[in-house]
């Protein structure tokens, strides 16, 4: 069985200027942070985030890597918006799609199941239509019944952060919610998993049980070990959510100064390893 | 009475946002927030035992979880698992109520989560499109604002996030599962339950007035010559709120 370890650096060099990138996770949970924080020590930028939106995305844009911002929020849960991405959206630094949270799920259905679109009621009626020219809506050959026809949401490289892998890519989840995650790997020409812990294939199963594999090797690209990689979203069961860590994140969108600081404290070094170990320094 | 026992203004908010559940039955009950949270554990305590209700997370919950806690505390079980994957297969599928805020709204209902301003450029960013577009038009929604006021209900909100009543007719048959059923506010409750399906003061909270209510809609509100009261809670919503719902008085924080 093909060994697909990877460092995070060898992941996000397979980025290019303008591609467009998918990221798992939901909000201020189990985002594959590391891969973003890799990507900020790259030079690569005007990429089109696609998210259900957290830090992941506020940070990008913050960093001025983003050209368009596919969302249908962004938050950070336990602070209802997401402070950087508004930021960028009121002063209209980044191109914006906005869709229905709904509306993901069928755009990674239709992607993954190699369909064109996926049809779905949601978005008829609201403003989702008017700010997004480009939807189109089909009529069911059956009834008539105008639906909105979602494209495929195709990315060109994923990123998602999951508990336990295998060197081959196969991924357990153990947290209580799985997300889209598999979805993501599958709507990619390329999906990278980073993982808390690899372990040998016949480790999958210490903590948890077959259900738990929703990530297979038939989807996955590269496999990162990053310890605390979700950091500073939450990734139960092995650690909650760095609340002091985030608010500390949050204030730096309040002037450019704080999040230079900021990023210059926390982003602007060496590797993964010096990120730990300055947020390590931060709370001692 | 004592405090414990006292009734106060967010006691009447939980208790109007509880009867939007009645007659719901066997559905997914996604209330959310602590005070439509409270009304969803209250209604399924007592009138709408069928509901089935989350921890706020993934997990579905028996029994009578306190606001704040998980599963477990007060003698909860887990029956269900509602990750978020399965939430929307289930709002899809149409067995759900949901209970949304609403930065601003219109007399059709249309609702504006996603920002204040032109959208191509927003005044202030708000919380986005979220899932208002399509809880609307696929299973009942309804709608939890502690701040009435009139740049709240407004003539004409900004961004359509969630779909009211003239849009979802404009739809036709495709929106037949469009249901607005209650708007519950800090003064009084609404509904749609007119003619043309534009929002009627349906009753005020104890001690608010009706030109209280009116002076804080901005657009024209339908007001019935008789306006009723809200019901007070009973003895055991009460009991239910303050020992087991609601022990740390965070509803009463937020209204």
């Amino acid at each position: 069985m093909s060994d697909k370890v990877v460092s995070v650096e060898d992941a996000v060099a397979t980025l290019e200027d303008g591609m467009t990138v998918g990221i798992g996770g939901w909000g201020s949970r189990r985002k594959p942070m590391a891969f973003v924080r890799a990507i900020l020590r790259t030079p690569v930028k005007d990429l089109t985030v696609v998210s259900w939106g957290g830090p992941d995305l506020g940070i990008l844009c913050a960093a001025g890597r983003v050209r368009r911002a596919v969302y249908a929020f962004a938050t950070l849960d336990s602070i209802p918006l997401e402070p950087h991405f508004r930021r960028a959206r009121e002063a209209a630094a980044v191109e914006a799609t906005e869709w229905d949270e709904g509306m993901f799920y069928a755009g990674l259905l239709a992607a993954s199941l190699r369909l064109p679109f996926f049809p779905t009621r949601a978005g008829l009626g609201s403003d989702v239509l008017r700010i997004n020219p480009d939807l189109r809506t089909v009529a069911s050959p059956y009834t008539g019944e105008e639906l909105v026809a979602v494209p495929a949401l195709e990315v060109d490289v994923a990123f998602v952060h999951v508990h336990r892998a295998d060197p081959a890519g196969n991924g357990a989840v153990l947290g209580v919610d799985p997300y889209f995650d598999d979805l993501w790997c599958k709507a990619a020409r390329h999906a990278f998993v980073s993982t808390e812990r690899i372990v040998a294939t016949d480790h999958l199963l210490d903590e948890g049980t077959t259900r738990n594999l929703t990530i297979d090797r038939t989807m996955v690209t590269g496999v990162v070990e990053a310890p605390h990689g979700a950091h500073f979203t939450e990734c139960e069961p092995d650690y909650g959510r760095d609340e002091s860590f985030q608010r500390l994140y949050a204030a730096s969108a309040k002037d450019p100064d704080l999040w230079a600081e900021f990023a210059g404290t926390y982003l602007d070094v060496e590797d993964e390893a010096a990120y730990q170990e300055a947020v390590a320094r931060g709370s001692a | 009475m004592s405090p414990d026992t006292e009734i106060v203004r967010a006691d009447h908010c939980v208790v109007a946002l509880a009867e939007a559940f009645r007659g719901d039955g066997e559905i997914f009950a996604s209330p959310m927030g602590n005070v439509p949270m409270a009304a969803g554990r209250l209604a399924r305590a007592t009138f709408e035992p069928g509901l089935l209700l989350t921890d706020g997370i993934a997990t579905a919950v028996q029994g009578v979880l306190p606001l704040g806690a998980g599963v477990g505390a007060n003698g909860t079980v887990p029956e269900g698992w509602m990750p978020f994957r399965k939430v929307f297969d289930t709002l899809w599928w149409g067995r759900r109520h949901v209970i949304m805020g609403a930065s601003q709204i219109d007399r059709f209902g249309n609702q504006n989560l996603s920002c204040i301003g032109p959208w191509e450029k927003p005044k202030a960013m708000l919380l986005g499109m979220r899932g208002a577009p399509g809880n609307t038009v696929n299973h009942t929604t309804s709608y939890w604002i502690p701040n009435h006021s009139p740049r709240v209900f407004v003539r004409e909100v900004d961004v359509v996030s969630g779909v009211g009543y003239d849009r979802a007719a404009a739809l036709g048959e495709v929106a037949r599962f469009h249901e607005i059923r209650r708007v519950v506010t800090n003064l009084g409750v609404l509904d749609f339950e007119t003619a043309d399906h534009t929002m009627r003061l349906r009753s005020v909270h104890p001690g608010v007035t009706v030109g209280e209510v009116v002076d804080a809609t901005g657009f024209d509100l339908a007001v019935p010559e008789s306006v009723p009261v809200t019901r007070d809670p009973t003895a055991e919503e009460i009991g239910l709120l303050r020992t087991q719902i609601d022990p740390d008085g965070l509803c009463g924080r937020e209204v």
